[in-house]
């Protein structure tokens, strides 16, 4: 009887966030569907109506469904069955409900029988799910994928394969190979196309697919024989129905057991060539990333969650030495940060979201009719930001949802340890969060670049020229202080003008950068919401020490030093 | 084949959640202190009225419900699940009702609705408990009726095939249209709501409700036919108003007591297998477990 959407205010804080009446405006072309769908908006109060209404059903389905399920899958996990996966039964219910609302084609265009919700209103939905069971979370979430089919498709397989997304088909990314992981220059699958068939087909063997066995899968391939590099690499559309591609095995994994990873063969698999010939990797897959990276910062942020809860609930309950744990203060300060973490997390969740909503349905319109000159400049703006915000919110939600997941199970003490409390299942989740669509190190190289030109810095300039309420003037202050620590930071690593110096520094610049940002985002959350105060106060303080920290690390770390770490 | 289904559902106080002030000092339910919900039941017989219309295309359901001018909410409860039309029975001369006022109401309602194959509905409200209503409508409507259902399918022959739920195992019957079948809670649960129904029926009111609503809507609710919930009142219905409410309802209650239940005896067993045994009998007979 639990709904992870009216328990969690927050939820609808960040959806009620001012620049949804943009975003909503664009999303919906000035609500042009409404004379043609009866179930379109017909303007911005009614649309966020909607958007609410919905929210609820999904906390619902999460609180009285997915959660529920969440143990039972954890335990049973999907099955490898001739070729083919059977997900867990509790997984086949969560899917069943999640298509009976109508859930599966979230963000696609309702011409092609979607629902057209911006990415915020996606994200919202991956965070609940997430917290519910994030296993299950990528399950939903690969639906996304439709995303970067409508991107780069032709209207004809548009035509072929959104419908059936929005009608509950499943889907997958198969990028990673035994010899390609971080580098996905190395992919090997080989595509050649038959003129007999009139058609591409596939070879070869992907590796780490998570739901290998979808409806619809998106494929990097090697197009181009001869070539080595990732200018000689394409994408294509795979139909199940086509066959040609089988589960070999599923991985054993510590974490998202629900979730099917699966090893692919792939024998003369009939596919269709997706978008242009050699951009599958340099252009379609690094958009098909980014909104996966966010998807990641959801599923995190969602664990993140789950862990704040259960710890709270804990050492409310828990007594010793005659009362609450939770009256310690190593213990209450303990709960605090980690709600300050998530808190925190959630804001740079949305904040992105709103980025990257505003910069692709403005992308989305071009194709539509030419810009005017201030849309262009939106589009670039935006375009930018959340080009920067995606690494630097990957990487800290995920690491927050580590420590999260395993402060929450220090506050549990020994019980933690057993697997009688869900807090051990959530610590093993998270556990991938950091490492999957890009290693939170990865992310620091995709960030760093943003430190150097001053995307970051300009954005901080930005949120600090806003006006907040008098009694956040004193964190501002110090976000202020924290800023002309990072600037000086940035100042002595550049100095230095040697690479390796400023990739060994990299993270503790691009985390500098982050915990500002954060924290102003906390600041604006508070300033709309006093019930953000508390998380602001000690996102903040805790940012500080962070940050001076770092500054004391690298004022003393000289490029000598770097001799100590080498191996 | 395609089915002309009218689902019998009822608006109910969740007494599940009980407080403090659930009920009253006069010893009534305090229906303002609970939440108003579809009755649980109910939405066991909506999922099976709607496995029904997914099995044969074109089927209908016909959300019929009696209450206060609030119940409406359930008909739009039904309609984002994938209902396609309701009736709310309301008028102040249907208030106090048993269940044979009732009954009797929803059986005029049910004419005047007109053809039907099948009536569904949950076995009982959880308000009052007495699995009654559904059986007299049958009664009244001079249909046959299978009680206690799980598991409905149509067959090829075009007759329907029931699994029912009774104390102790399954009983599989069938029967022919029209008829009236009533679930049990341990059927299915409800489907959730649908997202694309839930946006294209969300503004759907009753003609009372349209009166206090935002303006803003008025002239989609003109456009839209089907955003009207009707309401009948006892005229509309035929009904005789003396069968109806307070006065056609024989049931008069009492008294009502507020019962605490207090452990007042107890016995110590000794940790061997022989007491240990000797309990668990002792339980299994006077049907504590088992």
């Amino acid at each position: 009887m639990a709904n992870f959407y009216l328990d969690n205010p927050s939820l609808k804080h960040h959806l009620q966030h001012p620049l949804m009446k943009r975003i909503v405006e664009l999303r919906e072309r000035g609500y042009a569907d409404k004379d043609q769908y009866d179930y379109a908006p017909v303007d911005f109060e009614d649309a966020m109506d909607s958007y609410d209404k919905i929210m609820e059903v999904v906390g619902e389905l999460c609180g009285d469904i997915v959660a529920p399920n969440a143990e039972q899958v954890d335990h049973e996990g999907p099955q490898v069955n001739n070729n083919r996966v059977t997900y867990a039964p509790g997984t086949q219910q969560n899917l069943a409900a999640a298509r009976q609302a109508g859930l599966m084609g979230l963000s696609v265009a309702r011409r092609y029988g979607g629902l057209n919700f911006p990415m915020v209103g996606f994200i919202m939905v991956s965070d609940m799910i997430a917290r519910a069971d994030a296993g299950f979370c990528n399950l939903w979430a690969l639906q996304d994928c439709a995303e970067t089919l409508y991107e780069f498709g032709n209207e004809e397989q548009r035509r072929q394969f959104l419908p059936q997304v929005c009608a509950g088909s499943t889907m997958s990314m198969d990028l990673t190979e035994p010899d390609a992981g971080s580098d996905l220059q190395a992919v090997m699958l080989r595509a050649t196309y038959s003129e007999s068939d009139q058609c591409w087909r596939l070879n070869g063997v992907k590796r780490f697919i998570t739901n290998g066995d979808s409806d619809i899968h998106l494929v990097l391939a090697r197009s181009e024989e001869g070539t080595k590099d990732g200018r000689g690499l394409s994408m294509f559309i795979y139909d199940k129905r086509d066959g040609g591609v089988n589960v070999r095995r599923i991985e054993n994994k510590m974490g998202i057991k629900g979730s099917p990873t699966c090893e692919l063969t792939f024998k003369n698999a009939k596919v269709q060539l997706c978008g242009e010939r050699k951009l599958g990797l340099i252009k379609y897959v690094m958009s098909l990333m980014n909104g996966a990276r966010l998807g990641i910062m959801a599923q995190a942020t969602g664990l993140s969650e789950a862990a704040y809860r259960e710890a709270l609930a804990y050492a409310k309950d828990r007594r010793q030495f005659g009362k609450a744990i939770i009256e310690f203060p190593a213990v209450y300060e303990m709960i605090a940060n980690i709600k300050a973490k998530t808190d925190a997390s959630r804001a740079i969740l949305y904040e992105t979201a709103r980025f990257v909503d505003i910069y692709k349905t403005l992308e989305d319109i071009q194709k539509e009719r030419p810009l005017d000159d201030a849309e262009k400049a939106e589009l670039k703006k935006y375009k930018r930001l959340a080009d920067a915000f995606t690494p630097i919110g990957k990487a800290m939600s995920t690491e927050y949802c580590n420590q999260n997941a395993y402060d929450a199970i220090q506050v549990h003490g020994g019980s933690g340890f057993m697997k009688d409390y869900p807090c051990e299942r959530i610590y093993r989740d998270a556990r991938i969060t950091n490492i999957y669509e890009g290693t939170t190190q990865l992310q620091v190289v995709a960030a760093i670049r943003h430190v150097t030109t001053g995307t970051y810095l300009n954005q901080i300039k930005e949120y600090e020229a806003a006006q907040y309420a008098p009694e956040l003037e004193p964190l501002k202050k110090r976000l202020s202080a924290m800023t002309a620590v990072y600037e000086e930071m940035v100042k002595h690593v550049a100095d230095v003008k040697d690479g390796e110096y400023l990739d060994f520094h990299a993270r503790r610049l691009v985390e500098t950068a982050a915990h500002i940002v954060l924290g102003y985002l906390l600041l604006q959350d508070a300033d709309r919401n006093p019930e953000f105060r508390r998380s602001a106060e000690i996102y903040v303080q805790y940012g500080a020490t962070e940050v001076n920290k770092m500054h004391d690390f690298i004022l003393n770390s000289p490029i000598e030093a770097l001799g100590n770490y080498r191996c | 084949m395609s089915l002309k289904i009218i689902l019998l559902a009822k608006q109910v106080p969740d007494t599940r959640n009980v407080g403090k002030d659930a009920m009253k000092a006069d010893g009534t339910v305090n229906r303002a202190a609970l939440p108003a919900i579809f009755n649980p039941e109910d939405l066991n017989a909506l999922e099976q009225a709607l496995r029904l219309k997914d099995a044969c295309p074109g089927t209908t359901i016909t959300l019929l419900t009696m209450g206060p001018g609030r119940a409406a909410e359930i008909i739009r409860e039904g309609l984002f699940r994938g209902i396609d039309n309701g009736y709310l029975l309301t008028d102040r001369a249907f208030a106090g009702a048993d269940t044979l006022a009732t009954s009797y109401a929803l059986a005029m309602a049910v004419r005047k609705i007109g053809s039907f194959d099948l009536i569904i509905s949950g076995r009982q409200a959880i308000d009052g408990d007495t699995a009654q209503v559904g059986p007299q409508v049958a009664e009244k409507l001079g249909i046959p009726q299978i009680t206690y259902a799980e598991e409905i399918r149509l067959l090829e022959d075009g007759n329907i095939r029931v699994k029912r739920r009774l104390e102790r195992g399954i009983e599989i019957v069938e029967g022919h249209f029209p008829l009236l079948i009533t679930v049990n809670g341990s059927a299915p649960e409800c489907r959730p709501r649908n997202a694309i129904l839930l946006q294209k029926y969300k503004y759907a009111l009753t003609p009372t409700e349209l009166q206090t609503s935002d303006s803003r809507f008025a002239a989609l609710y003109t456009q839209r036919p089907y955003l009207h919930i009707d309401e009948w009142s006892v005229a509309d219905v035929g009904a005789d108003v003396v069968q109806c409410g307070l006065s056609g309802s024989p049931t008069k209650v009492k008294k009502i007591d507020s019962v605490v239940f207090q452990a007042k005896e107890s016995k110590t067993f000794d940790s061997t297998d022989d007491a240990i045994e000797s309990l668990m009998v002792e339980l299994i007979n006077n049907h504590t477990i088992g």
